[in-house]
């Protein structure tokens, strides 16, 4: 008899996929589109610095936090670094995951071995969980957080969670736990577009702006 | 809907531009652009998180250019903004933000805060939801030439008495000069040294300056309130008279704003690159000194500090010239913590300084500035903007810091001048 789960993962990694594959391309675009079609006004002042290229560094640059910051906001600053490099490890260097990227994009590197990979995905939970604490604890992050804000933060924990789960086979049916692990990818990936989740394309947008508008004045940014 | 609410509305979407819908989108909602904000510092108030005072330009963008917001609004889901509500919020527009520009350097997805506050207000000024003081001050400056009125008798009258004091005529509308100098009203009203100054430096520089009758007042509330066609006007009358003068350069005198409003916004409120350079006064003294045009004799010993405008600093990338300039005059120069670009606001600009209602607010914000000058044990402190340089005095007044001197950069060069020929 076959495992009943096994449809659901078969859907979740054909089909399913595919779908939310399909929403979030389309729906970034759309959104990029969205914006860019606002246009900007053409600068007529006599630019003093180079506004490209500080543009484009910015990028870069406003990576770093600025000289002081970090002790106004610790949880949030070194949180912030530990989510997202644990994140971007633990999706990036897992064997499963390059081999889906290489089937989609034929590009390739090496995976990461699997403590590093849990140890990236630990470091992710519990800094996420740190995060949500400063959204109770700290009144400006409480005041400024919305439904959309814990709607992002769940869909950006499960996929690490599910994820621990089902390569560990730590508890449930294995075929299940990796169904669901795939599914809450999806929903993630379908959301991307109209949540903050956004922010990881549109970020290099907002910081060239910016650093193009300091750097036609030749200001820092 | 209420006309005025309308047209308020109608002002912040002229505003919305690919930026501002990049920053919106970006926003995580991280909060650490309070932790740059000089009044949450000073208040621990949250509702002086500066995102936070964007919230209505936010809603509007959501509602209105976004296709899930279209969607919400469609289904009578989207948020809807009133009357009330900017009511609300022109004490957090107007009265907590003095545009200084801090948030916008610390905000790790880079969203320019300050421009959208500075776009905000145009649809808050056209709403109606303005204080008293700018809407009156952008009325005089319209109607008289100045904030405080018509300032043409004082300006003679100072002039004469630089004249006599430094033996140097100054020649008003004189056309093909160099360049044509341009004052605040504050300069004009309560520190008038600055001519003789200038009249002292640019004559050993061999530099040829005049002021015209017709445009000499650079201030520009029009930024300060958010109304595009007042702060247009205001340079447009700056722009006639430079033109008219066949000048090759305009000085934009110790002022934060007036060189944001003149140098960097100029153009586009006017719809052209100008046919004449536009000059901070510091930095064309620094470049007078880099040529050897800028000789001094003598330093100030006093334990010296700098207090960097926003607008002539941060916003407006002048960090390095007036240190070079310091260097040249200053025994004992000491630097505050922070100092240079990010440098802490005096509490006073983007027109706080001019709302009665922010006093309490500015007293308090103020707080960040004492301790810097404290720490430091400054003597004097030295500035490159007068409104600035009213607000320090202002402020150390009001917290008893009193034997604390305040002075503008260009005078204290000029007491330094080898003028000896």
């Amino acid at each position: 008899m076959t495992n009943p789960n096994f449809d659901l993962l078969m859907w979740a990694r054909t089909t399913g996929f595919d779908i939310a594959l399909a929403i979030m391309v389309g729906g970034i675009l759309l959104r990029v589109v969205e914006i860019v079609v606002l246009g900007r006004k053409k600068d007529l002042a006599r630019p003093k610095g180079n506004p490209v290229a500080q543009g484009l560094k910015t990028i870069f640059t406003r990576s770093l936090p600025r000289k002081g910051m970090v002790k106004e906001a610790p949880v949030t600053y070194v949180g912030g670094y530990l989510f997202h490099i644990g994140f971007a490890v633990a999706f990036l260097f897992l064997g499963a995951h390059i081999a889906l990227i290489t089937d989609l994009t034929g590009l390739g590197w090496p995976e990461a071995n699997k403590a590093l990979i849990e140890t990236a995905a630990a470091v992710a939970v519990v800094a996420l969980i740190a995060l949500a604490w400063t959204r109770f604890s700290n009144p400006v992050r409480r005041m400024l957080t919305t439904f959309d804000d814990w709607l992002v933060w769940t869909l950006s924990i499960l996929p690490l969670v599910t994820g621990y789960i089902a390569v560990n086979k730590l508890f449930g049916d294995g075929t299940l736990m990796m169904a669901i692990h795939m599914l809450s990818a999806e929903a993630l990936m379908v959301a991307f577009p109209f949540t903050k989740l956004m922010h990881a394309v549109t970020f290099a947008m907002a910081r060239y702006y910016n650093g193009s508008i300091q750097g036609r004045k030749g200001a820092e940014s | 809907m209420t006309a005025t609410l309308e047209r308020g509305l109608n002002a912040l979407r002229e505003q919305i531009d690919a930026p501002v819908a990049s920053f919106f989108t970006t926003c995580v909602s991280c909060g650490l652009c309070a932790e740059a904000c000089i009044f949450y510092k000073e208040t621990g108030e949250e509702k002086f998180t500066p995102i936070h005072k964007l919230d209505l330009m936010r809603r509007l963008w959501a509602n209105e250019y976004t296709l899930l917001g279209k969607v919400k609004s469609l289904l009578g889901l989207g948020e809807k903004i009133t009357d009330a509500d900017l009511a609300e919020w022109e004490t957090l527009v107007y009265d907590s933000c003095t545009m200084c520009g801090r948030c916008t350097l610390v905000c790790p997805v880079g969203n320019d805060i300050t421009l959208m506050i500075r776009k905000m207000r145009e649809g808050m000024s056209a709403a109606g939801h303005a204080p008293k003081e700018l809407v009156g001050a952008a009325e005089r400056h319209s109607d008289y030439g100045s904030p405080m009125g018509d300032l043409h008798k004082a300006l003679k009258a100072q002039i004469a008495h630089a004249e006599k004091e430094t033996g140097i005529p100054i020649e008003l509308d004189r056309e093909g000069a160099d360049y044509m100098a341009l004052l605040s009203a504050q300069e004009i009203a309560e520190y008038p040294g600055v001519l003789a100054a200038m009249s002292r430096i640019f004559r050993k520089a061999g530099i040829t300056w005049t002021i015209s009758t017709e445009g000499f007042e650079a201030t520009n509330v029009g930024v300060q309130l958010g109304n595009r066609d007042v702060a247009r006007t205001l340079v447009s009358r700056v722009v006639a008279a430079a033109e008219k003068l066949k000048v090759k350069g305009v000085i934009s005198p110790e002022c934060g704003h007036a060189y944001q409003a003149l140098r960097w916004e100029g153009p586009n409120l006017i719809g052209k690159t100008y046919d004449f350079e536009v000059v901070h006064i510091i930095e064309l003294l620094d470049r007078l000194r880099a040529e050897g045009k800028l000789k001094t004799k003598g330093k100030d010993d006093t334990r010296l500090t700098f207090h960097d405008p926003c607008q002539i600093n941060r916003r407006g990338g002048i960090n390095r010239e007036p240190r070079n300039l310091l260097g040249l005059v200053a025994e004992n120069f000491v630097e505050t913590e922070d100092a240079g670009t990010m440098n802490w606001c005096c509490g006073g600009g983007g027109g706080v300084g001019a709302n009665e209602r922010a006093a309490d607010l500015r007293f308090k914000a103020f707080n960040r500035k004492k301790r810097q000058f404290e720490a430091v044990g400054a003597e004097k402190v030295v500035t490159m903007c007068a409104y600035c340089h009213h607000t320090l005095e202002e402020q150390l007044e009001e917290h008893g810091m009193e034997e604390l001197e305040v002075e503008g950069l260009t005078e204290l060069l000029a007491e330094y001048l080898d003028d000896e020929d």
